[in-house]
């Protein structure tokens, strides 16, 4: 069983192969911790679909399992795993985060209150917002 | 220190979402304290940080009824004078807790004027003035966040010694992030990254502001 962290909440899953040369998912949990689908022309989520590169080491072997951590980076989106190679992080890319700034449309996020409650950036739209951070450091 | 401007024009149209960069033990005593009226948020991952490109505390975004920034994530008001305090007393300079004060109030009397004016509110930025005081995150500092992010999983799940070389891995690629830096680094008892290596860091800034300059008329 490995961890994988993504910007939703961590996903346990059993890998499809070995995870010293990548990170093989079963097609299923491709899309569970990406939302990515296998389809024909590529892996796809909502309206885009990444084309599979069609030179060097293959993402997909023929069950249909993904190589997630090699898709990911090549999005060009960071991939950091823990010396046991058992957690995995799938981040946003720069790219991806400046681009999103830079439409000037405030990033959305859901977070835990002290009671563990979950409340979205989106909840207060309609008020004009002070998104203000603090810390105890 | 929210708690005014709130008060004065929540029935105005107006909220605050506060967000602790920090883990819900630490942040819990503040919060019970203040019994603030408003949202107060936990983003031990920060995750915040990562998606706004923030670096310090405290940092405020002022973002509009339709969702759109009009004032992209800058420091909240607070000023250097701490630099100047004697390290052995304590003693702040008179005129750098003037400037303090002075930061302080410029920079809440202009929220307190957006959270009257809305979009009429001299503050507020046309897509040109965002567009030039926006700070676009690279390469390094996605990395960076990334190996936070699994430096803090690693951390709760009690692999302290796993997690270490995440940890300086982020402050490697992401000097900048005092966010990141500080809730990396070993605390003293009263919970606060102050030590000598803290000092150290920031004397090292040289002229150069722990609080960058909030570009509002009249900010010291």
């Amino acid at each position: 069983m490995i961890t994988i962290l993504t910007d939703q909440q961590p996903l346990h899953v059993t890998p499809a192969g070995p995870t010293d040369t990548g990170l093989w998912l079963t097609r299923d949990d491709v899309t569970r911790a990406t939302g990515f689908e296998l389809k024909p022309e590529g892996l796809c989520k909502g309206d885009i679909c990444v084309p599979l590169p069609r030179h060097g080491t293959p993402l997909v072997d023929g069950s249909g399992a993904v190589d997630v951590a090699a898709f990911w980076r090549h999005m060009g989106q960071p991939v950091v795993h823990d010396e046991a190679r058992t957690t995995w992080v799938l981040a946003s890319g720069a790219r991806e985060r400046a681009a999103a700034l830079e439409t000037f449309e405030a990033p959305d996020f859901r977070l835990p209150d002290l009671d563990g409650r979950m409340h979205g950036l989106s909840e207060q739209r309609g008020k004009k917002v002070l998104l203000a951070t603090w810390a105890s450091w | 220190m929210w708690q005014k401007v709130y008060e004065d024009f929540k029935d105005r149209g107006f909220t605050i979402v506060s967000v602790a960069m920090d883990t819900p033990e630490a942040a819990r005593r503040f919060i019970e304290a203040a019994q603030p009226g408003y949202l107060t948020l936990i983003d031990r991952d920060h995750h915040v940080s990562a998606l706004y490109n923030m670096l310090n505390v405290p940092e405020a975004v002022w973002i509009d009824e339709t969702g759109r920034i009009v004032r992209p994530p800058e420091n909240a008001g607070w000023f250097d004078g701490f630099r100047k305090r004697n390290r052995t007393t304590g003693e702040m300079p008179e005129v750098e807790a003037q400037l303090m004060a002075t930061a302080k109030t410029v920079y809440m009397d202009a929220v307190r004027d957006w959270a009257a004016n809305g979009a009429a509110s001299r503050h507020v930025l046309d897509a040109a003035a965002m567009s030039r005081q926006l700070r676009k995150p690279d390469d390094d500092i996605a990395l960076a966040h990334a190996h936070f992010r699994l430096g803090g999983h690693l951390l709760r799940s009690g692999k302290d010694a796993a997690a270490r070389p995440h940890f300086e891995e982020a402050r490697r690629l992401h000097p900048q992030s005092w966010n990141i830096w500080r809730q990396t680094h070993s605390r003293n008892e009263m919970g606060f990254a102050s030590g000598p290596e803290f000092w150290a860091r920031v004397d090292a800034l040289g002229e150069r502001r722990y609080y960058e300059k909030v570009n509002i008329e009249g900010m010291p």
